[in-house]
């Protein structure tokens, strides 16, 4: 016995093409789920060269396939990654060629600041464990920076920043700026890349290269964007900026954000930054310190100089004084010149200066003001160590050399002729200042000067006459013309 | 390395001298000469530093790549406050 086949009814049956089904499917799923967030954590990520990416979103039980097309990814900020916990936004569609239902991404956020804080936490700790932040491999920013390179985004408020306080303040500073996009996608490398590259450009200046976009080798480097959400920022947290920073010839601040943000970047550079514009104050602020110590050291050159001159002119004037015994003129004219030699050089090493020195004392005046007022305090506390340094010293100086003058005139008040004179001893010059030790010196009418102890008097030769050893009578006191420094 | 020597000729050294002149200056055991030489000398150096602070002048400039892949600057504008 045979059984007849069914027979289906040809006619009701809907055969699809498999394009037609995958299409119909694909609609099916576009109207009725469309646009969606989904959470879920990455696996498989991949980026193609063309700045497509594609990873998995999985969860204990299901995954689903993604896709962010490249100008999608550039406005991601979050540094995508398998482990990541994402929530995602985009369309669900279908890849006919496939048959594979996916998402194209449109956004992506973290889900949560958890798994990012862990990823930083992780690096952070390999870092420091390689001893990256070591502080013994920190270099001091150089005394005097003139050439300094800055790695961010030409658009941005960090560059801003940084040229409002350069252009204000008017510091003698060559800027060069690294343009890179600083968040999104493929920011990280574009900064690493930069940091790598003008030390490259640095080097080749260095070595004499004038080929190179550079005059002259960096002094520093500036690398940092503005503030912004943990995600903006952290393309500074990455592995490749933070050894990029490790890795460069040139000093690195790190200005990332602000004060509150702290980055790996911060932790690898030489010094970091608390914001942009205070990464720029490092620079310029440095000139001014100087400034204000070269003006500091000049004052204190001159007072010195200055103080020890005038006390040296006092000591000549008064061996000049209370020289009259075989006055050495000479030698204090000599002593006198050479003095005013010396002040001569000293003055034209002031006139020299003279009018610079005005003008940026002006200038500096105010600067100073705002450098106070900004709290700059290591530059105050050095003008304060030397203010008290040269009142210390200047006190202390002008004892010992008053000293030293008190010993010199007590010297001289032994060997003085005054002592002489105290006993009864005096000292005639004639009228062209002679001093007489000849009767053959004068002559009747001549009109002589007498020194003694408490004066002089002036009296006229009546009789010369040779032959007498006492000097008292070779003169005699006129009842006119008697002229004593006290009555005088 | 010998360039970049030759790039800072000695700001620091000068510097570091000039406090050697002060602190000397300032101990005040030197005699008149060999005080006006230190003077002169420290005045020097503060001309030397001084022109070394201002030698650089202020220029603001971004790295950019020529069609042909060169690289030059150029004056760099800063974009307008937000």
């Amino acid at each position: 016995m045979k059984l007849p086949e069914p027979e289906l009814p040809l006619d009701t049956r809907r055969i699809y093409s498999v394009a037609e089904l995958t299409r119909l499917v694909k609609q099916t799923l576009e109207d009725e789920v469309g646009r969606v967030w989904v959470e879920g954590e990455i696996t498989n990520f991949r980026r193609q060269s063309s700045g497509h990416c594609y990873f998995t979103l999985k969860d204990e039980t299901a995954q689903l396939g993604a896709v962010l097309f490249a100008g999608a990814a550039r406005g991601v900020a979050l540094p995508l990654a398998d482990g990541l916990l994402v929530r995602a936004f985009g369309e669900i569609t279908v890849y006919e060629p496939r048959g594979q239902y996916q998402l194209i991404v449109r956004r992506v956020e973290a889900a949560g600041e958890g798994a990012l804080l862990a990823r930083f936490e992780a690096l952070k700790r390999r870092l420091e464990a390689e001893g990256l932040f070591d502080p013994a491999r920190k270099r001091p920013l150089p005394l005097l920076p003139r050439h300094v390179g800055v790695v961010t985004s030409p658009t941005g408020a960090a560059i801003r920043d940084i040229l409002h306080v350069v252009t204000r303040r008017f510091p003698n500073l060559h800027v060069v700026i690294a343009p890179v996009r600083v968040q999104g996608e493929g920011a990280a490398a574009e900064i690493a890349a930069a940091v790598a590259h003008l030390n490259a450009l640095s080097e080749r200046a260095a070595a004499g290269d004038a080929t190179g976009p550079l005059p002259a080798p960096l002094d520093a480097l500036i690398v940092g964007r503005g503030g912004g959400s943990l995600e903006d920022l952290w393309p500074f947290n990455e592995e490749a900026v933070a050894r990029a920073i490790a890795a460069s010839e040139i000093p690195v601040i790190s200005a990332v954000g602000h004060e509150t943000d702290f980055t790996i970047s911060d932790f690898v550079a030489d010094v970091r930054a608390p914001t942009p514009s205070a990464a720029a104050e490092m620079l310029v602020g440095r000139k001014e310190d100087f400034e204000e110590t070269l003006r500091v050291h000049g004052r204190t050159l001159r007072q010195i100089v200055r103080q020890r001159l005038t006390e040296v002119r006092g000591r000549l004037e008064t061996a000049a004084a209370s020289h009259v015994f075989r006055a050495p003129r000479h030698a204090v004219q000599i002593a006198a010149q050479r003095l005013d030699g010396l002040d001569l050089r000293l003055k034209r090493a002031l006139a020299g200066l003279a009018g610079r020195k005005r003008r940026r004392c002006e200038a500096a005046a105010g600067r100073l003001a705002v450098l106070r007022g900004r709290g700059l305090q290591a530059v105050a506390g050095r003008l304060d160590g030397l203010s008290r340094r040269l009142a210390r010293a200047a006190p202390a100086g002008l004892d010992r050399r008053r000293r030293q003058v008190d010993a010199l005139q007590k010297q001289l008040r032994a060997l003085s002729p005054a002592a002489v004179l105290d006993r009864g001893y005096s000292l005639t010059r004639t009228d062209d200042g002679r001093l007489v030790r000849s009767v053959q010196q004068v002559s009747a009418g001549r009109r002589v000067s007498t020194r003694v102890a408490d004066g002089i008097f002036e009296s006229e030769v009546r009789s010369p006459e040779s032959g007498v050893r006492n000097p008292e009578s070779a003169s005699r006191t006129p009842d006119t013309g008697h002229r004593t420094p006290n009555s005088g | 390395m010998a360039k970049k020597e030759k790039a800072e000729p000695g700001f620091e050294d000068a510097l570091k001298r000039l406090e050697e002149i002060v602190e000397q200056m300032e101990g005040g055991e030197m005699d008149l000469d060999a005080m006006v030489g230190a003077f002169e000398e420290g005045q020097r150096l503060i001309k030397f530093c001084t022109q070394k602070l201002n030698e650089v002048e202020r220029r603001i400039e971004t790295l950019v790549r020529n069609p042909d892949g060169t690289e030059t600057t150029a004056p760099f504008d800063p974009p307008p406050a937000p």
